[in-house]
């Protein structure tokens, strides 16, 4: 491709585009657009350190409680007090009362250092679930039980809000994955046989995307969260919570692939494909819905954003996953509120990173949806 | 016309019907709800007045009584303006809401207003010099704010205001004129607390909709009846706001009132909720988070009715705007 794409060889790059198949097409066009392509990368690299590495790469295990409590974040240090510079190290804390604020805070004890060690030996735990393992990506090498490094703090019960964070984003991440997946499950099955057959299953899809529509989501997303019983455990909540996203979110999905499916099936193709006597669900599977497909893509890209942000607003408002589930929702919980803004201002570290997410997502979103419509004569 | 008018009204009342019973089945749906709690907390006293009041919930709500028919009894008081008793509060939802009612209608009119008298002339201009430096830097920020959440950027700036520049920015009004009567000083507190909702409205409101608006002008500007209009030697600011503009404002005066109504009762809830506005949108999420029955289930029917008034007045907007459009 390299070769071909030489500046001065652009009638050869329009042959070659011509003799390739879409999703090449799909795929070189894509490689064009820089922010998708970094929006894509980004992804990946957000996916892989908060859901598969979290545990490698945050100092401490979750539940890890110290008497740190609402430390400040520390810095790393690389001069000691002449000046000099050293291995890079972090003091340790020492507890002050604060006389202007009347408040109780921790302060940097020069007197004692701790060095800080890439791939030092800390909690243990296992890696991808499997993998029994106690080396972190970095933390402190010492003996000194009490010793700590809070990257970004410490939460009220002293625990290192870096590593809250990264686990944190497992569940975040994943239901955004999962509620997608269901959604489309669903959206596109229902979506192509009503498209298809019309009749009862379209009345019934037509009917319900509209009765829910008439509804408001947030508030029909908190009314429903608000049903999950109490005493459910965790998991099941997280379940459930995933289940009414997807179930909110199929129908204006499945009425755009009715909408395509609607003129796909009176192509020729389509028709060709009956003539030779193919069954209902070949054509409605093999042939209709690959059609779809560029346009179901660009949506669950565009979509996976809004549940993140839905469970992470549910969970922050107390409606949706309670602890000790741990999600950037959650995590909100404590961050929120105008007290910790004042006092502990670094729990809301937890903004970025969803920030981030979203971004990312409607960057790939963006860049997919002008890869693969075929309209655009932009690319 | 009228016709439609009668067939849209009686489809917007069974579907308020409809939402009414799906709301009541949602509110009854929790196990351990605020009336059964209260109920077995009053048995638990188990003396003469306790039972007195026992008694008094069980005729009020038909505790007693089948599903169905409490439905019926809760929908014909809610007819009769009686929405029930909020049980945190322990006051009338109807009092509770009213007393919100008032700011609740100002903030969503002032943020909407603010949002597309930014939004629509930022379209329009970036549409009219596309390509421009001007266009660049709204689509830019338009796409940021496309994609950023209310409530975060609402932490954001609480977190600016409050550690960088140790400003109050929360609530309506300042604590000194929070009881205070009316005054030019208590409206002039008003304005210096309306900027940050109305800000936050700024970047994520506005966002989607010059994007919309700027599409849609793009594709009128390249029609031949805009090129009629200059032909016939206009001037070109009557051709893009009198010709060309109010035929590609359609989809937004959809998007008003499918958003503007239903934002009276509960717009933008969660910014509210960390802007700590007196609105009923915090009133309604804490409802439903207490599982404060009654209340909760009033906010979604009179929620859904707002929804189902600004469709059919948006379609009346559309059918007077555009009178291409004929409504049958």
């Amino acid at each position: 491709m390299a070769v071909a794409t030489a500046p001065s060889s652009v009638s050869l790059v329009k042959k070659k585009e011509l003799g390739q198949s879409y999703w090449d097409l799909v795929w070189y066009r894509f490689k064009k657009n820089r922010l998708g392509v970094l929006g894509a990368v980004l992804l990946f690299v957000l996916y892989f350190s908060f859901v598969v590495i979290p545990e490698f790469l945050a100092p401490y295990a979750l539940e890890n409680r110290s008497r740190y409590v609402e430390a400040p974040p520390t810095p790393i240090q690389f001069l000691d007090e002449e000046g000099r510079f050293q291995a890079p190290f972090v003091y340790g804390l020492e507890r002050r009362v604060d006389q202007v604020k009347r408040l109780r805070t921790w302060v940097p004890d020069t007197t004692k250092k701790y060095p800080v060690a890439l791939f030092a030996q800390g909690d243990e735990y296992m890696l991808l679930g499997l993998i029994p393992m106690n080396v972190h990506l970095f933390g402190l090498q010492t003996s000194d039980k009490d010793a700590r490094i809070f990257l970004l703090g410490a939460d009220a019960l002293g625990r290192d809000y870096l590593s809250r964070i990264l686990y944190g984003g497992r569940l975040s991440l994943m239901i955004g994955l999962l509620g997608q997946f269901l959604t489309l499950a669903l959206g596109v099955t229902l979506g192509v046989i009503s498209g298809y057959y019309g009749g009862p299953v379209d009345m019934f899809v037509q009917r319900f995307t509209e009765f829910l529509a008439a509804f408001p989501n947030i508030p029909l997303f908190m009314a429903l969260s608000a049903a999950i019983p109490a005493f459910w455990s965790p998991i099941t909540v997280y379940f459930m919570l995933t289940i009414i996203l997807a179930f909110l979110g199929w129908g204006g999905l499945a009425r755009q692939v009715r909408g395509l499916v609607l003129s796909l099936r009176e192509r020729e193709y389509a028709l060709a494909a009956k003539s030779f006597g193919a069954s209902d669900r070949r054509i409605m599977f093999r042939h209709l819905l690959p059609g779809t497909m560029s346009h179901v893509i660009v949506i669950a890209t565009l979509s996976i954003p809004g549940m993140i942000l839905a469970e992470t607003a549910l969970s922050w408002l107390g409606l949706g996953l309670r602890p000790p589930l741990t999600s950037w929702g959650t995590l909100l919980q404590d961050a929120a509120t105008v007290r910790a803004i004042r006092f502990t201002p670094w729990l809301l570290w937890v903004v970025p990173p969803i920030l981030l997410t979203i971004l990312t997502y409607n960057m790939l979103g963006d860049g997919l949806r002008d890869a693969l419509d075929p309209y655009s004569g932009r690319g | 016309m009228l016709n439609y008018l009668i067939r849209r009204l009686g489809y917007a009342l069974i579907m308020v019907v409809l939402v009414s019973f799906v709301s009541f089945v949602i509110i009854e749906l929790p196990p351990g709800d605020y009336l059964t709690q209260k109920v077995e907390q009053l048995r638990a006293r188990g003396d003469r007045s306790a039972e007195l009041q026992v008694e008094m919930l069980r005729v009020r709500y038909g505790l007693d009584k089948p599903f169905l028919e409490r439905y019926l009894n809760w929908a014909i008081n809610f007819l009769r303006g009686d929405f029930g008793e909020s049980f945190e509060f322990e006051r009338p939802v109807s009092d509770i809401l009213g007393a919100r009612l008032g700011y609740t209608v100002i903030l969503a009119l002032a943020t909407t207003l603010f949002t597309w008298l930014l939004a629509i002339p930022l379209g329009v201009y970036s549409a009219v010099r596309q390509y421009s430096i001007g266009d660049q830097i709204i689509s830019v920020i338009s796409f940021i704010g496309l994609g950023m959440p209310g409530f975060l950027l609402a932490l954001i700036i609480l977190y600016f205001s409050i550690v960088v520049f140790n400003l109050e920015v929360t609530g309506l009004f300042s604590p000194e004129y929070r009881d205070a009567p009316w005054s030019v000083g208590k409206v002039l507190d008003l304005l210096s607390h309306l900027w940050v909702p109305a800000l936050i409205s700024a970047i994520t409101g506005t966002g989607g909709l010059i994007r919309i608006m700027r599409g849609n002008l793009l594709d009128t500007l390249g029609q031949p009846f805009v090129e009629a209009a200059r032909a016939r030697g206009l001037k070109n600011r009557t051709v893009i706001w009198k010709h060309a503009v109010r035929i590609a404002i359609n989809p937004l005066v959809t998007i008003l009132g499918a958003e503007v109504f239903p934002s009276i009762i509960v717009g933008s809830s969660l910014v509210a909720i960390v802007l700590n506005l007196p609105t009923i949108g915090p009133v309604f999420v804490d409802s439903l988070r207490k599982l404060d029955m009654y209340l909760a289930g009033t906010c979604i029917v009179f929620l859904t009715i707002m929804l189902l008034v600004g469709n059919l007045v948006a379609d009346l907007l559309l059918a007077w705007v555009d009178p291409r459009i004929r409504l049958e």
